[in-house]
């Protein structure tokens, strides 16, 4: 029972992790109807970013104060990623409004190609750390409930409490600010948010210097996990069988979404993996996804699809 | 001046519904297809063959396939190089397992097995659409993936994971030579060209074009969406997969599953998307796109490196490739989001006009 739940536990965790990537996903599609494959490449760019940023302001202060030379760290990369967001809108869709899901999929994969040979080309190839002082240990809990205890990774707790920390600060810039209801608006109707004077250009900036951000801290919390990589990139394939759980058009479904997939990503490791010879948690996600697909072709939360002749 | 069809009187049904209706369209193609067979083996070298002409045929008919499915049906698939896996994979297993089999039966064979596949992981598109679709194909690329390093019995229990094929043989002609298998793979892809052509002017290819258009209006004036999507699939699939066994048997002739990555579908949707949806010349301009520039970028860029007195780092290449890559993506979508044939077509026309305007 305790290996169980601390399974369930460690899946909750990663599912946690599962949706603060695949929250950037959903910002961007409800906001301008892009499925941005960019998100990885954006991770893998913020985190390069965090890494060198922090590495070279830590030289600079003379390794004196971690906190100040992350601090600085982070301000440079969210201003990095403002730089992606300007020039994204302004170099890409803005010259691709009006166009087919299918081109705007492929332009992000055209940008997720520039974005890794950007970043490549400014912060190097190699392996680097990113090292936020988030403590390693994993703690014991419960211990006087289950025999053994459960055995928690303190680092992987501090994460999901960070992304929940920051949907709830998301879904709160979302419902209340000004600009939120703008989001919103632009979501429903390109067309009428333009007519009552929503400047579309603007917004989809803030859109993506938003998701840019949460790319940022997604890529601080997998790249202080698994170090600073390119296959930080490939994270975004993971969390794709999140968006289409939970619903493209969905922030609740994102994190809902992700926590069945973290859970039933461990448990069908543990649990099934051995009988076929392991390794099955890369597909197990999509399959999972593909058979609630069936029932709900719209996902867990998404908006109904509406065919009209 | 040239092109013109003043003068081409069609007098019969049969003159008015072939392939090209414009005399000079048909010489051109009949001369494209005169000069790969007699004179590219004559002026190619090596290197030519095995860099750029081989994956280039291979990947056009793959890629034609992906249009059948995408451009023809609408269907979005990212889950192309696991049906191409497929199609290697059962290949080789039907090419080992069956005494006797002939390497033609077998390539078939192979690309018959992909299109089971491809009718099983299309079943989800009976109810989902669009981006969802898209991603949920991504499911068959993993499992895929999964299947054929994990599972020993389809790669025949070598320890390395690797499978590997010699000796290819068809009637008798032995395949060695890089100038035989260019043939070998010209004749495979001229055949499946037609017969992609003429899939799309008949019944079936107006039935995917109606669903892709609108499948509500199809399905109101009779079309049966589920034998349409369900054979775009098979059909898809099945392209793919002969094209997935050459690529294995002819081009690489050993490899692992890493050679059907997920990288290669994004390839595949690439040149479909940049060739032109829904066009069967497209997916070859498409192709040629796709595997050249690298090449050409590879090359060029040190070249112009070292005129400029720079030195220029693998890495730093290997990096502005990427970026080269990505934006010329990019410029292209802009420029022609349906496609370089559409680029085509519109010359065509403008040449039909000419010297007049309108």
């Amino acid at each position: 029972m305790g290996f169980f739940i601390e399974t369930l536990i460690g899946g909750l965790m990663a599912g946690m992790l599962y949706s603060l990537v695949a929250l950037g996903f959903v910002l961007i599609f409800k906001s301008s109807g892009v499925f941005n494959f960019a998100q990885g490449a954006m991770v893998l760019f913020a985190a390069l970013a965090m890494a060198r940023f922090s590495e070279w302001a830590n030289a600079a202060l003379g390794g004196n104060s971690l906190f100040l030379a992350n601090l600085i760290a982070f301000v440079g990369a969210g201003l990095m990623m403002l730089l992606v967001a300007w020039a994204v809108e302004r170099f890409v869709l803005r010259k691709l409004v009006n166009q087919e899901g299918a081109t705007l999929l492929m332009v992000t994969l055209g940008i997720t190609y520039v974005l890794e040979g950007i970043g490549q080309t400014i912060f190097g190839s190699e392996i680097y750390n990113i090292d936020v002082g988030m403590p390693k240990d994993p703690v014991m809990m419960f211990e006087s409930l289950f025999e053994g205890g459960i055995l928690i990774n303190k680092e992987d707790f501090i994460a999901a409490l960070i992304a929940a920390v920051l949907v709830g600060l998301l879904t709160l810039f979302f419902q209340k600010t000004p600009v939120g209801r703008a989001l919103r608006a632009v979501a429903d109707d390109h067309q009428a948010a333009l007519s009552i004077g929503i400047p579309l250009n603007r917004i989809w900036v803030i859109v993506w210097l938003v998701a840019g951000v949460v790319a940022l801290v997604a890529g601080i919390i997998w790249g202080s996990k698994l170090g600073v990589q390119f296959s930080l990139a490939t994270v975004a394939l993971r969390a794709l069988p999140v968006v289409i759980l939970g619903g493209l058009t969905s922030v609740p479904g994102a994190i809902v979404g992700g926590l069945i997939i973290g859970v039933g990503e461990k448990l069908s490791e543990v649990y099934i993996g051995p009988m076929v010879g392991g390794g099955i948690e890369i597909w197990f996600a999509y399959v999972l996804a593909l058979v609630f697909l069936l029932f709900r072709p719209q996902g867990l939360f998404g908006e109904k699809i509406i065919n009209r002749v | 001046m040239f092109y013109r069809e003043n003068g081409q009187f069609k007098t019969t049904y049969a003159a008015d519904q072939q392939i090209f209706t414009i005399a000079q369209d048909k010489w051109f193609v009949l001369g494209v297809i005169a000069f790969a067979f007699l004179a590219v083996p004559m002026l190619a070298d090596e290197y030519m063959f095995r860099a750029i002409l081989i994956p280039f045929l291979i990947l056009a008919l793959a890629a034609l396939g992906v249009n059948l499915l995408v451009g023809y049906c609408g269907q979005i698939t990212l889950g192309a190089g696991a049906f191409m896996a497929v199609g290697a994979y059962a290949a080789y297993n039907f090419l080992i397992r069956i005494d006797g089999m002939p390497l033609i039966g077998a390539l078939l064979l192979g690309g018959l097995t992909s299109a089971g596949m491809g009718i099983l992981f299309g079943i989800p598109s009976l109810r989902v659409r669009g981006l969802y679709l898209a991603v949920a194909t991504l499911a068959a690329q993993f499992f895929c993936d999964w299947a054929f390093l994990r599972i020993k019995w389809f790669t025949n229990d070598s320890s390395s994971g690797s499978v590997s094929v010699s000796n290819l043989e068809a009637f008798g002609w032995i395949i060695d030579s890089p100038v035989e298998k260019y043939l070998f793979c010209l004749s495979f892809i001229v055949i499946f060209a037609l017969l992609a052509k003429n899939l799309t002017r008949a019944t079936i290819g107006r039935q995917w074009m109606a669903i892709r258009d609108m499948d509500v209006a199809a399905e109101v004036i009779g079309i049966r969406p589920m034998y349409s999507k369900l054979s775009a699939f098979a059909v898809s699939s099945f392209f793919v997969g002969v094209a997935g066994a050459l690529w294995g048997f002819v081009h690489l002739g050993s490899w692992e599953p890493a050679a059907f990555s997920v990288d290669r579908s994004f390839q595949l949707l690439f040149m479909v998307i940049i060739g032109g949806l829904g066009s069967i010349f497209g997916s070859f301009i498409g192709a040629a796109f796709i595997v050249i520039l690298p090449i050409f970028l590879n090359q060029f860029l040190p070249a112009l490196g070292s005129l400029v007195g720079v030195t220029i780092s693998t890495a730093a290449v290997s990096h502005a490739e990427l970026i080269i890559f990505g934006s010329l993506i990019v410029f292209f979508l802009i420029v022609e989001p349906h496609g370089l044939a559409r680029l085509w077509a519109i010359a065509k026309e403008k040449l039909r006009l000419w010297p007049f305007p309108h």
